[in-house]
């Protein structure tokens, strides 16, 4: 809203007035989850908690692609990394991630070709510009950007690059939802739902989420503002004892999503059952690449053979993933996990729950 | 995992907590003296009647050259900016050289005519010198080392434990300018962005101040590390709260975009033409006037204020009004910045 061209409120009279609204609506202590990392650093970085009533709690989910991937699949990209030929192309995230002997990070120091790149295009171009080197993009993430990687795999085959491939790790949201939900343990009143996934997969995608487990639900996008606005549509469910999905992100978020990039999703990746670190084995929540592209499949293309491993010792970032335990009640965090010597990945991520405590929490 | 105990880590030269381990566990117990002991900017000495500042500092930046300067430009700004945060005017410096061997001389040229005009523009004098040429790949490319000694204006006395409750805090300007542009520089990135290193001398940006106000308590430029990193020092060695306002200290809208992309955060990426000032209250108006007068501080801004609740903390008020720590950062800086 404008006045003469300049905003009517400023952000702190804006804010102001939501947090009111929401200490209105609140009728008894509440506990909401944020789903994905990108939220909670918002919710940091703005400092959202210190505008709310003490009645709400907000938990971080599993909504950090790198704080979800499992140990042993960290382990494989290391693996990939040291086959002769190979350059591993990833996300910057993933680089400081430990595995169970090593890093990303420190196989590069070692002089094995790892590296960062923003897109799996950059990948792809990597791959064109390098015909003797078998370029393997690490396909971490949720359905935001399992379709540019579809993408890049269409194109590999159309341009006839075949020294490119992706080793799919990929997630998938509204699985692991109802997994919080079967798990039990976790008391959780509401959930703040992902902008950017569901800029992809629509709001329809949690219709039967919702309608089974009864729980109010309210897509946000990212901005403080926004937060606050959906934490006021799920504060007032919660008081009135609704269970319904809300878009609180409609200027992004459609109902159906993006038709385009979904039919690209699936002409390249079919469901499969995936491991989400110290979650375990959930039932048709990642993706794996269909048979017409199995050349462009790393876990085909190279025969990777890498032990089951567990979680490193001590770490909590399971029970911090599914909202039971807060970064510090585990008995590592700040004494011997720390940004500059993550135990988990927690820890490493910048979206991860435990950095942002570490960042910006203060205790 | 490396062990810290063992070897040095990158972060060890990061400007966080590991250097300060470093300092405190190895540095300050070699050479056990008192002046160095105060860990300022630069050395304050008193060689008879005259009360001197000396300083030096290693320039290792990759690339050494990016948008709005060079590495020669980047050692004579950085050693004149030191001195000129002692309170002191810059007078003499000295450089030494470490190139590598098949370096390209006209590289080595366009260097040192950047530092014989940034010595001009500061109005320093290099006076000394020396250089030496390591096999291919001891070192990359060249590094510099300039150290530099200046004279203390009459009467001036700043020092990082002299911030007191009430005092403002003034920022000269932008920040994350210089770090975002060498980081954008080493990343093959797909897209462009015009970014601009702030390197810049700021001695003449503090003579105005000096003379505006005898009530500048603290002068810091925000290098490595940034902003957060240098208020999060002067609360600890102040023993006093900092509060400062997320609105009021100015990213560059392209500067913030690259910040988002690659997930840094602007209030820890370094400066090399930026200062921060603490300065009595009631002289704030004086100081900042004289500021914008000077091409280097024309966007300076109050900040914050020093609070005595909370010492050794800094804590910000959100751009939507809410409030969060800024912590000290910890093995997060990347190296070779400058
Ligand atoms: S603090 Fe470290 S060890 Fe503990 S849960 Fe977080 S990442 Fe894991």
């Amino acid at each position: 809203m404008t006045v003469n061209g300049k905003p009517a409120y400023s952000r702190k009279e804006l804010a102001a007035a939501f947090a009111a609204r929401i200490r209105d609506a609140v009728r008894r202590p509440m506990r909401l989850m944020e789903v994905c990392g990108t939220h909670t650093v918002s919710i940091f970085r703005n400092g959202i908690r210190t505008l709310l009533p003490p009645e709400i709690a907000l938990l971080s989910g599993p909504g950090c692609p790198v704080c979800v991937t499992a140990q042993q699949e960290i382990d494989a990209f290391i693996a990939l990394a040291r086959i002769e030929k190979v350059t591993v192309a990833t996300f910057g995230d993933l680089m400081r991630v430990p595995g169970t002997l090593s890093t990303l990070r420190s196989e590069k120091a070692d002089g094995r070709d790892i590296r960062m790149v923003y897109s799996a295009l950059d990948a792809l171009n990597i791959a064109a510009h390098n015909p003797d080197r078998r370029v393997v993009f690490i396909g971490v993430g949720f359905e935001t950007t399992a379709p540019t990687i579809a993408a890049s795999i269409v194109m590999a085959a159309d341009r006839g690059i075949n020294n490119f491939s992706v080793l799919a790790a990929h997630k998938l949201v509204p699985p692991v939802l109802a997994a919080l939900m079967e798990s039990g343990g976790v008391q959780i009143d509401g959930f703040l739902l992902p902008g950017h996934v569901s800029v992809i997969i629509g709001a329809q995608a949690y219709l039967p989420f919702v309608q089974q487990y009864g729980i109010p639900c309210v897509i946000a996008g990212f901005e403080a503002e926004d937060i606050l606005n959906a934490i006021l549509k799920l504060a007032r469910q919660v008081a009135n004892g609704g269970a319904r999905l809300e878009n609180a992100y409609k200027r992004v978020v459609s109902f159906e999503g993006n038709p385009r990039a979904l039919a690209l999703m699936h002409t390249v990746f079919e469901p499969v059952d995936a491991p989400w670190r110290g979650i375990g084995t959930i039932a048709a929540s990642g993706l794996k690449i269909r048979k017409d592209f199995s050349r462009f499949d790393a876990r085909k293309v190279f025969a990777l053979d890498v032990p089951e491993t567990g979680e490193p010792p001590g770490c909590a970032c399971g029970d911090v993933l599914m909202g039971r335990k807060t970064p510090p009640q585990c008995a590592l965090y700040k004494r011997i996990c720390t940004p500059a010597n993550p135990v988990g990945p927690c820890m490493v991520s910048s979206e991860g729950s435990c950095a942002a405590y570490y960042r910006y929490h203060g205790d | 995992m490396a062990d810290k105990k063992q070897h040095i880590l990158l972060d060890h030269g990061g400007g966080g907590q590991l250097s300060h381990e470093l300092i405190s566990g190895l540095m300050l117990p070699a050479f056990r003296n008192d002046i160095l002991a105060q860990l300022n900017d630069g050395a304050l000495l008193d060689i008879g009647a005259n009360r001197l500042a000396f300083s030096t500092d290693t320039y290792v930046v990759d690339p050494v050259f990016f948008p709005g300067g060079d590495i020669g430009e980047l050692a004579v700004n950085g050693t004149v900016n030191d001195i000129a945060m002692c309170g002191a005017v810059p007078l003499f410096l000295s450089a030494g050289l470490v190139v590598e061997e098949g370096f390209a001389m006209a590289d080595l040229e366009k260097i040192l005519a950047s530092m014989g005009r940034a010595a001009d523009a500061a109005g320093v004098k290099v006076v000394t010198g020396d250089t030496k040429v390591v096999p291919r790949g001891v070192a990359d490319k060249i590094f510099i080392n300039t150290s530099g000694i200046g004279q203390i204006h009459a009467g001036v006395n700043l020092s990082a434990e002299k911030a007191r409750a009430g005092d403002c805090v003034i920022l000269s300007g932008s920040i994350a300018d210089h770090g975002m542009t060498i980081l954008l520089q080493r990343e093959e990135m797909a897209f462009e962005a015009r970014l601009q290193s702030d390197t810049a001398p700021l001695n003449f940006l503090v003579a105005r101040m000096l003379a505006a106000s005898g009530e500048i308590h603290v002068l810091r430029d925000p290098t490595r590390g940034g902003v957060g990193s240098a208020l999060n020092e002067i609360a600890v060695q102040s023993q006093v709260g900092i509060r400062i306002h997320e609105d009021r200290i100015a990213v560059k809208p392209a500067v913030a975009g690259v910040c988002d992309l690659l997930g840094f955060e602007p209030l820890y990426v370094a400066n090399e033409g930026k200062l921060l000032a603490f300065v009595a209250a009631p002289h704030a108006e004086k100081v900042l006037a004289a500021m914008h007068e000077d091409p280097c501080g024309r966007d300076a801004a109050v900040i914050g204020e020093v609070v005595a609740e909370n010492p050794g903390t800094v804590v910000m008020e959100t751009r939507i009004g809410g409030s969060r720590i800024v912590p000290m950062l910890t093995g997060e800086q990347l190296p070779r910045i400058c």
